[in-house]
């Protein structure tokens, strides 16, 4: 039952982007959502997964979180 | 000063404008209209004689005692009943009342034993000061009356005694059940002499009737009849001091009623403004754990798991810890530590966990317990009104004309206040009850019990929430039953229009979301009416509402809709988050989360950080930080090295039990400090001694945003308050901390924190309580929130559109498992199973629906398999009906159970609070404990060995 790590923030990001479909700009939404709250590892990890398993809009939100290299 | 009990008025207090004077035994005195002659005399520094009364019950008038004498008025009335008129001149002590009360006090003591020498009463017995008040010196009836002299003493409750004998029958226990408790559990039988108090049917003693041992009735009992054991087992104390129970939200104040340093009773606080002198079973009661031969006192450390602990010094102890933490974070870098506070300790001791962490790790790496509870309520309240707290003080609820209790059981988790509420429910001196609605999954005892009696009630399948919110919200627009004068003025309309549109769609309709919820539409739809149109309504919530894929959602939904029936901004209404530990709302307000300061301010405000960084010399990272269970997954990673654990057991309370427990046993230094070696220290390294709620000072903050004191009331028998370990361990890693009081901590939250600003001991003290916000804004505290405009500036309506959980039933799991607590009980147990609590919950079982078990061969009390994708554990089924077919519920408060093995790593979208209360699940027959269960005793004993002493150098 336990996933993946890589699998789990997908999932997370794409529960986020669902959860705010109804704002005016889904993906800004989202990718304010990850910044607030994520921290910059799991915000690195995700961009390097290249969109695989991402929906349309949470792709979008992760091209725009502009990821710093995290220490 | 000696021992004295708490002041007793005779009366309850009236409230109100109108003042009236009056003369008693030559003293004027001024009070509000409605007060009683006793009551006033007694404010006035006199006192009459009285039995029956007591100033937390209604005026019954039965015993006689207080009878006065006043001018212009025929025959003696009794005072306790009679209310003072203006101009009126009381007599209260003349020769004609003194014979009359003579009389009365003769009757009793002709049926009572005098045995008053060796009765656990002597010198603190209501009975004695009224024969001495009222010159009591012969009896003639002789002494062999009726008389229940020589029946048997009803010990079967564990913390207090009923001996017969000594029964006056003056109802107060029956009235204290009945009008401050609510559970109606004592009747009197019989009449004049032979009457009796009576626990429920006959036959039954108290543990098996319907009580539930919320002492009301031993404190209201004015003679030794109902005792509590410990007073007689130890003797009257000798001295009282305020404190705070330390363990649900209600935030209950007691007296701690010492002799020594040993601890005789908790009598709940009269003046505490979130109890008002009432208390439940834990905080009452269940307090033996601190002395439980189970707690550890001396620190002990160990190089591997599987090791056997080794007990050292505290120097030894925190070098030891200071040097592998200094290690980790050289070949890991600073972001490979982190901690976790706790909502049991006090706001002192999470601001100093979470500065070791922010200031000694350098890291954001710092979460609290209430991820896993109230994440969501932080998150949904702070973006809809601007401020994450519920809404109003829990008096508020007396005003109230409709209540809307969802996700909440508070007649097990919140009982005290459950109290107020069910009084509130059912009126008052002809003042009708507020009309209550409750959405849950499960037919709780608020749904129905003696006298309390739901309008509506209804049974959603569990992950449903948003779904029956947003259908309510439906019915309130589409009937044009919002409050649009209120959104107006206090809401942003567009927003408004963009939710009502949306909510408005046929989709929404209560009859299409059926289907998904699984409730009748009328019933939804008179619930969205009554709501809307019966008054002030207020809305109750709890983890039944937090702990879901859309637990913030719901949040917003339910913000949603009080915004919309301008349900908030004063008494009576407002979104009031039941919160489960004591100091939950604390340990958030105290930055407690990876991603924001005390207060509610994001890292990455500048302006903020350079706040503290002045303070406190160090920089603050500007990004977040992990979560817990972000923590645990970069430890499985190898990026995660060291946790330092205060008074929380992540293993047993958190979700998928088998994935946390990876994520510990992969980190390299687990620090524990807590009372018991508890589940989480199986793979800990470090196990710091803590202190219990007794043997320290500092404040909690309760549901209501109260901020009270904890006061030590003995020496910490870890030899440290846990504050005090935290800054040793600070000053281990080098860091220069220097506080000599918690009060200095308090200081310097006040001088970091806005909503803080006007919060020291010494208010505190002089106070009693503070609700924050304390600031220029509100220099008094704000009992009520959002009064004349949001937090926020606009109230501000969010879409929360309806998405199902992952975690759905299907052909191998097709019930849907649900957790919750019970009233005995708290949390994961490691206090109340220390106590005699655990006579009313030996175990968690799993309640299942008949139809559920018939199907599966299923017979109340067998061994039950309970499986789910996560993992699978066994306990014992209990068939009843309270729940739905296709739903089973069970608690999670016995390490052997591990109810958490079968649920799932779901979470709330916006905060990853765990989705504890939806796991797919199958049930079935079994005959004893899971190979989980099985390995896992094996594991845990093998890891809480303590090796031998060695032979250690006295100090
Ligand atoms: S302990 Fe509480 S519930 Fe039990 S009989 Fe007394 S007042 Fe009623
Ligand atoms: S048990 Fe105590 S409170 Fe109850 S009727 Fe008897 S004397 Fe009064
Ligand atoms: S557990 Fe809660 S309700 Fe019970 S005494 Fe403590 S604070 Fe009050
Ligand atoms: S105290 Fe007034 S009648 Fe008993």
């Amino acid at each position: 039952m336990t996933m993946d790590p890589l699998d789990k923030l997908v999932a997370m990001a794409n529960q986020i982007a669902r959860n705010l479909a109804h704002d005016d700009d889904p993906a800004g939404a989202t990718a304010a959502h990850i910044a607030t709250y994520w921290s910059p590892r799991m915000r690195a990890q995700i961009a390097a997964c290249e969109g695989e398993g991402l929906t349309e809009v949470s792709r979008d939100a992760i091209a725009r979180l502009g990821v710093r290299h995290a220490d | 000063m000696g021992y004295e009990r708490q002041a007793d008025f005779g009366t309850p207090e009236v409230h109100g404008d109108h003042h009236v004077t009056c003369t008693i035994d030559g003293r004027a005195v001024t009070v509000p209209a409605g007060t009683s002659v006793m009551r006033a005399a007694a404010l006035a520094g006199g006192s009459i004689p009285k039995l029956c009364a007591s100033d937390n019950l209604k005026a019954f008038g039965s015993c006689r005692l207080c009878l006065v004498e006043i001018e212009g008025m025929r025959g003696t009335p009794a005072s306790c009943t009679t209310p003072v008129a203006e101009g009126m001149k009381v007599q209260t002590q003349t020769p004609r009342l003194q014979k009359l009360r003579r009389g009365v006090m003769e009757l009793y003591i002709s049926d009572h034993p005098l045995d008053c020498l060796t009765c656990s009463a002597n010198n603190d017995c209501e009975l004695q000061d009224q024969a001495a008040a009222v010159g009591l010196r012969d009896v003639r009836y002789g002494y062999e009356g009726e008389t229940h002299l020589g029946a048997a003493i009803d010990t079967s409750n564990p913390y207090f005694d009923f001996d017969p004998s000594k029964c006056i029958a003056c109802s107060r226990c029956v009235r204290a059940c009945d009008e401050v408790q609510g559970t109606l559990a004592l009747t009197i039988e019989g009449r004049g002499f032979a009457s009796k108090v009576s626990a429920g049917l006959a036959g039954e003693d108290f543990f098996s009737s319907e009580c539930v041992s919320c002492g009301a009735c031993v404190q209201a009992c004015p003679t030794a009849t109902l005792q509590e054991k410990a007073v007689k087992d130890i003797g009257k104390p000798e001295r009282a001091v305020v404190t705070t129970c330390a363990y649900c939200g209600v935030g209950c104040t007691f007296r701690a009623e010492m002799r020594g340093e040993q601890l005789v009773r908790m009598i709940p606080w009269k003046d505490g403004k979130a109890n008002h002198g009432h208390s439940c079973v834990k905080g009452r009661f269940a307090w033996g754990y601190a002395q439980h031969a189970d707690r550890i006192l001396s620190p002990m450390i160990r190089d591997a798991i599987d090791q056997p602990w080794r007990e050292v010094s505290w120097e030894e102890a925190l070098s030891y810890t200071a040097r592998r933490l200094q290690e980790l974070r050289e070949r890991h870098g600073r972001n490979a530590l982190g901690g976790i506070t706790s909502s049991r300790c006090t706001n002192e001791e999470t601001f100093l966990v979470q500065k070791l962490v922010r200031a000694g790790f350098g890291t954001n790496n710092v979460d609290t317990c209430a991820r896993v509870c109230h994440s969501p309520t932080g998150y949904g309240l702070k973006t809809t009104f601007g401020t994450s707290a519920g809404t109003q003080d829990f008096d508020s609820v007396d005003d109230s004309d409709v209540i809307l209790v969802i996700g909440a059981n508070p007649t097990d988790a919140h009982p005290v206040f459950a109290s107020r509420m069910k009084r509130r429910i059912r009126g008052k001196d002809g003042r009708p009850g507020a009309r209550l609605i409750v959405i849950d999954p499960r037919r709780t005892d608020l749904v129905r019990s003696p006298h309390i009696a739901a309008d509506l009630h209804l049974p959603l399948r569990p992950g449903t929430n948003v779904a029956v919110l947003t259908a309510m919200a439906h019915v309130i627009v589409i009937e044009g039953l919002a409050d649009e004068e209120f959104i107006r003025a206090r809401c942003d309309w567009e927003e408004y229009r963009h939710w009502a549109d949306f909510v408005a769609i046929d989709r929404n309709s209560p009859e299409v979301l059926a289907e998904v919820t699984g409730v009748t539409p009328q019933d939804v739809r008179a619930a969205a009416r009554l709501y809307a149109t019966g008054g002030n309504a207020a809305i109750y919530y709890g983890l039944g509402v937090t702990e879901h894929s859309q637990g913030s959602s719901t949040v917003m939904a339910i913000a949603n809709l009080a915004m919309a029936t301008g349900n908030i901004g004063r008494r009576g209404v407002g979104v009031n988050p039941l919160r489960g530990q004591n100091n939950v709302q604390g340990a958030c307000d105290m930055g407690s989360f990876p991603h924001e300061l005390s207060g509610y301010r994001h890292v990455s405000d500048a302006a903020t950080r350079a706040l503290f960084e002045a303070e406190w010399g160090v920089p603050i990272d500007p990004e977040p930080g992990l979560r817990i269970p972000n923590m645990l997954d970069a430890a499985v990673e190898g990026a995660f090295k060291a946790l330092y654990i205060q008074g929380e057991d992540i293993l047993q309370s958190d979700p998928d039990t088998r994935h946390v427990a990876a994520g510990l046993a992969a980190m390299e230094l687990v620090i524990v400090h807590d009372l018991f070696l508890n589940e989480t220290a199986n793979y800990a390294h470090v196990f710091l001694p803590g202190s219990t709620f007794l043997e320290k000072d500092g404040t909690f903050t309760n549901a209501e945003r109260r901020i009270q004191r904890v006061r030590k009331v003995m020496e910490p028998r870890n030899g440290l308050a846990d504050w005090e370990v935290t800054q040793e361990l600070a000053r281990a890693m080098g860091l220069g901390w220097n506080y000599t009081h918690p009060s200095q901590i308090m200081d310097e939250i006040a001088r970091l924190t806005p909503t803080f600003s006007g919060v020291n001991y010494a208010r505190l003290d002089a106070e009693g309580s503070l609700q924050w916000p304390v600031n220029a804004a509100a220099p008094d505290g704000s009992p009520i929130m959002h009064v004349d405009g949001f937090v926020r500036g606009k109230g501000r309506f969010v879409v929360t559109d309806y998405v199902p959980t992952d975690e759905r039933t299907g052909p191998r799991f097709p019930l849907l498992l649900t957790t919750g607590r019970i009233l005995s009980q708290y949390n994961v147990g490691a206090q109340t199973r220390r106590t005699a609590n655990a006579m009313w919950h030996g175990e968690d079982v799993l309640e299942i629906h008949p139809t559920d078990a018939e199907n599966r061969g299923l017979q109340d009390g067998d061994w039950v398999r309970l499986a789910s994708r996560s993992g699978e554990t066994t306990l014992r089924a209990k068939v009843t009906e309270r729940v739905a077919p296709g739903v089973v519920y069970t608690t999670f408060h016995h390490p052997e159970t591990q109810a958490n093995v079968v649920t799932t790593d779901f979470s709330d979208w916006a905060t990853n609070c765990p989705e504890y209360k939806v796991t797919a699940v199958q049930v079935s027959p079994s005959n004893g404990p899971s190979d989980w269960q099985a390995d896992y005793a094996e594991q845990a004993r093998r890891s809480r060995r303590i090796e031998l002493h060695r032979a250690e150098p006295a100090e």
